[in-house]
């Protein structure tokens, strides 16, 4: 598979993501620049964590104005795969590729700490390694990581199946304790309806060697891995086709 | 404006080193000169009551690439690389604006770092706060906590480790200690010697506007008093976000494609654009002509002894080759980063500066660096207030429920979980951090290696205050200790000696006392001081900090996988002592806490068996035979055996069932803070070869217990639910917090 990994200014987990990638993977990465124009050629494209324009602003709220998100949204609209970590699900929220916002912790303080995430559906392009039910331990660090939607979409992301990952204890009980941010719904990762594009406030990228929190996070760029490459089997439909070779 | 010896007063300058400027110029300096030369000259530029101490010093060793003088020092660590680090003060500022303050001592010692060529893998920090009990307090707690989790978090550099400790001696005078360290290609280690006359220099970074302006002298080189919050002027802001665009312009500046545009380089830090091209200048043996009309400004109207003294924050100062101005740019513009050339490398050897055609400035160099004023200041020993403070045993009570002490201290603010500190740090960004807070030291990966580095840093300031030359050496002993209970053989030191005023005798007697233990005691390990700082004028209205030299230690594992862990593991595994039991309470946290008392000597220290223990314990952690190791300090050998049943983040909390006999007072074998002493727990088959070694390193071995159980039982004097133990240590910090009326 062709990854793409973006570096906006401020980007901290880039780097990471594409070691992930690249050397415990083997996979092929592709390092995109924010003022990139484009992202052809591509299989996945990943939003990496850190605090894009030192998120002086809302999180993600400049970023979402960068060249390359333009791309971003074009590939995401011709069903190309994408993966928001942290800023990265700031930023797709921001740009209005998923639905609802991130706001400040319940605590008011950044928090970094271990957390478990319960794997709500296993028939998703970013979970189909795991089974439904099972409980990821992956760790969190972020300042403003509380997911917020009005009552509506909340009820049409759970219709939806859209809630992909969410917070519970080791046993994969809702507690508010297991809560670390005070989200809704205690919703750590949501998917968009065509279900394409996944954010995740965990990170999967630092749970991927036991050495270095763990391995539950190549959970996820397996999934997503094993996606492409059954995609890669089937034809790729006409319409699609057409769009990648641009206008 | 005229210039007399008021003006220099006022200027934080003696009257006879004013005297001494002008016999050196043959003229009264201009305003600009003046200026240059108070922070050239204050205390905290040119360590001028400290260098004539610090020449005795370890300094060098095979493995030292670069030891103090510069930016940073370096240490090679095998396979091509070196590993950079440094520790350093920003106590003034942080007390006065503690989230700024702190935050921008991280973003000082960062550039530091990448300065020299290396990329940071990790940040650590001590800290040191009044009694928790003062109202000021949790104030400053969460606001330097804030501003270091706000600088490492957003500009993605993990924050690993620390100390934070609470007492009353550091009530006006709070301590923020800075450490980072970072990896470098051995043979690509940048220096900041301007060299090659007629080279450009060049600005790159944020705009340069009036904050900090005589941060260096009148805030860092001055006590406090009642007016010191007017200071807040002084402090500078920190912009973390244009440093992570520095940072990654500079290495991408110093990449085998486009160093050879580079020639020298160094961080505007304190004192600024001044020190950066004196020092520049100095090292390279030549002189420096700039145009101070081409800084970038960030307001109009900004005087050109503004522009030298200002302490802006996230500013390089490059020298590079002719011709590559234009490569140069390039990069810092691709990161959105000014760059502009200011002014030229000479061969006079003079800092000359102009604005606006006019000369403003036409210093020699030398003595504004290498022939600065040194003080031999003079030195007394403290009247001892020895009779008050001694112990005696006989009139101290035995706790009558140990199982109450034992609670007591793990909850007390010394002693208690620093897990509402480190939560708000990134621990993970980077990905290489193997040990996160919360163990004996922390372990970073060497990218692309399978070797490892172990980091602490530490200081009990009660020993210190008591006798500063064997707590001195306690400091790095227990530093020491920390590294090998990781895994880790000890390669290196850092230091950031705190102190209160350089003219008091006393507190210079304190300060040679401490330079000397640390000299012993580093000799003693083979681990050299590399870098390190000095923080003079710790103190507000005649009352000084105890002292605190800070040390910063740096470990090596060849093998990361063999990197160990301060908590239990599994149940059956035996508890082994490594070193011995001895009957001394003086000045430890359990007299303070539940007796209410500060007093006694200090524990007795050999250096000699401390050795000795840091190579067995080392030796048995490379042949894989550690399941757990901890060193036992503040809190004495319940403290120790109680943190490993419940220290771990990730797992459930263990018991252990302990015998252990001393021969003398329980209180003094539970609670003593007897040196040179480790718990480790190993599997039972593993007891023999444990033996062996010990015998081989002639440390006292015995096995005192099995981890077993949710109990901790210690005779029959301690029995306690680990469950319970684990939430009154956790909860320690916040309720203490809570309790004040700032929470």
């Amino acid at each position: 598979m062709r990854w793409g990994v973006i570096t906006f200014p401020g980007s901290n987990d880039d780097e990471q993501t594409a070691f992930v990638l690249e050397r415990l993977l083997g996979e092929t990465v592709v390092r995109l620049w924010h003022k990139d124009a484009n992202v052809d050629g591509l299989d996945c494209v990943v939003l990496p964590g850190g605090f894009s324009y030192g998120d002086y602003l809302r999180c993600g709220a400049v970023a979402r104005f960068s060249p390359i998100m333009g791309a971003v949204k074009a590939f995401a609209e011709r069903g190309g795969i994408v993966l928001g970590i942290c800023n990265g699900f700031q930023i797709l929220c921001e740009a209005g590729l998923l639905p609802g916002a991130l706001i400040r912790n319940r605590e008011l303080d950044f928090l970094c700490r271990r957390a478990h995430v319960r794997v709500e559906d296993a028939d998703t392009i970013f979970t189909n390694r795991c089974r439904r039910g099972d409980v990821l331990d992956l760790p969190v660090k972020h300042g403003e990581g509380c997911y917020v939607a009005d009552e509506a979409t909340l009820r049409s992301l759970e219709a939806g199946r859209q809630v992909v990952l969410r917070y519970t204890d080791a046993e994969g009980r809702v507690t508010p304790e297991a809560n670390p941010n005070g989200s809704l719904g205690a919703i750590a990762g949501i998917r968009n309806a065509r279900g394409n594009v996944f954010g995740l406030m965990p990170h999967p990228e630092h749970a991927c060697e036991w050495i270095v929190g763990g391995e539950d996070g190549r959970k996820i760029f397996l999934s997503i891995v094993a996606s492409g490459t059954l995609a890669a089997e089937t034809p790729v439909p006409p319409v699609s086709s057409k769009v990648l070779s641009g206008p | 404006m005229r210039i007399t010896v008021e003006t220099a007063l006022q200027h934080g300058l003696s009257a006879d080193e004013y005297a001494r400027i002008e016999a050196t110029l043959g003229r009264a300096p201009t305003l600009e000169e003046l200026g240059v030369f108070s922070v050239m000259w204050s205390e905290h530029c040119s360590y001028k009551s400290s260098r004539a101490y610090l020449r005795g010093l370890p300094t060098t060793g095979p493995r030292v690439l670069q030891g103090p003088g510069e930016n940073a020092g370096a240490i090679d660590v095998g396979d091509g690389l070196a590993v950079v680090f440094k520790i350093e003060s920003h106590n003034h500022p942080s007390f006065v604006e503690p989230f700024q303050g702190a935050a921008t001592g991280v973003g000082g010692i960062l550039r530091d770092i990448f300065t020299m060529g290396a990329r940071p893998i990790a940040n650590l920090n001590s800290l040191r706060f009044g009694s928790i009990d003062h109202p000021r307090t949790p104030f400053l707690l969460r606001g330097v906590v804030a501003g270091i989790g706000h600088y490492g978090n957003c500009i993605g550099v993990p924050t690993v480790g620390g100390e934070v400790s609470f007492d009353p001696g550091y009530d006006h005078n709070i301590l923020v200690n800075a450490f980072t360290l970072g990896v470098v290609k051995a043979d690509r280690i940048f220096r900041a010697r301007a060299t090659g006359v007629g080279n450009p220099v060049m600005y790159v970074g944020s705009r340069t506007g009036r904050d900090g302006i005589h941060g260096a002298s009148l805030l860092a080189s001055a006590e406090f008093d009642a007016e010191s919050e007017s200071k807040r002027p002084t402090v500078q802001v920190g912009d973390p976000f244009t440093e992570k665009l520095l940072l990654e312009a500079c290495l991408e500046l110093m990449s085998p494609a486009l160093s050879h545009h580079l020639v020298a380089i160094q961080d505007m830090g304190a004192a600024g654009l001044t020190s950066s091209s004196t020092e520049m200048a100095s090292r390279g043996g030549t002189g420096i002509d700039l145009d101070l009309s081409r800084v970038p400004l960030r307001e109009v109207g900004v005087t050109p002894y503004e522009i030298l003294l200002s302490e802006s924050q996230e500013r390089m100062l490059l020298v590079v080759h002719q011709g590559s101005e234009d490569a140069v740019r390039a990069v810092f513009e691709k990161w959105d980063l000014e760059a502009a050339v200011i002014g030229t490398v000479t061969d006079t050897q003079r800092l000359r500066c102009t604005f606006e055609g006019k000369v403003v400035v036409d210093l020699p160099i030398a003595p504004l660096t290498d022939d600065a004023p040194v003080y031999e200041r003079p030195a007394v020993e403290p009247q001892s207030a020895e009779d008050g403070a001694k112990l005696d045993l006989r009139e101290l009570p035995e706790p009558s429920d140990y199982n109450q002490t034992l609670l007591e201290l793990v909850g007390s603010p010394n002693l208690c979980s620093r897990e509402w500190v480190y939560r708000q740090y990134d621990s993970y960004v980077g990905g290489g951090s193997i040990v996160r807070p919360g163990s004996d030291a922390a372990v970073v990966r060497l990218p692309g290696t399978d070797k490892a580095v172990a980091m602490t840093v530490d200081c009990n300031s009660r020993l210190c205050l008591v006798d500063p030359y064997v707590g001195t050496i306690s400091a790095v002993a227990e530093a020491a200790r920390n590294l090998a209970a990781s895994g880790a053989e000890p390669i290196g030191v850092t230091n950031c000696l705190n102190f209160g005023s350089p003219e008091k005798p006393e507190v210079m007697w304190q300060f040679q006392q401490a330079v000397a233990g640390l000299r012993d005691a580093c000799v003693a390990f083979g681990t050299p001081v590399i870098s390190g700082n000095v923080s003079f004028y710790n103190e507000t209205e005649g009352r000084s900090i105890p002292p605190t030299p800070v040390i910063g230690m740096v470990g090596l594992l060849e093998d990361a996988s063999q990197h160990v862990t301060q908590w239990f593991k599994s149940e059956g595994d035996a508890v082994v002592l490594l070193g011995r039991n001895r009957e001394e309470l003086g000045s430890s946290e359990y007299l303070a806490v539940a007796h209410h008392q500060v007093r006694g000597g200090v524990p007795w220290m050999d250096l000699e068996i401390e050795r000795r223990l840091i190579r067995a314990v080392v030796s048995a952690a490379r042949e894989g035979l550690l399941r757990s190791a901890h060193d036992v300090a503040e809190g004495g050998l319940a403290v120790a055996l109680a943190e490993c049943c419940i220290s771990s983040e990730t797992s459930a909390p263990l018991g252990a069932r302990i015998e252990v006999e001393g021969g003398f007072r329980p209180d003094a074998l539970l609670f003593g803070e007897s040196h040179a002493r480790m718990i480790v727990s190993v599997r039972r088959r593993h007891l023999t070869r444990l033996r062996e070694i010990a015998r081989r390193d002639d440390v006292p071995i015995s096995v005192i217990g099995e981890v077993r159980g949710q109990r901790l039982e210690i005779g029959d004097l301690v029995g306690l639910d680990v469950g319970t133990l684990r939430e009154c240590w956790r909860q320690g910090l916040t309720k203490a917090l809570a309790g004040s009326a700032d929470a």
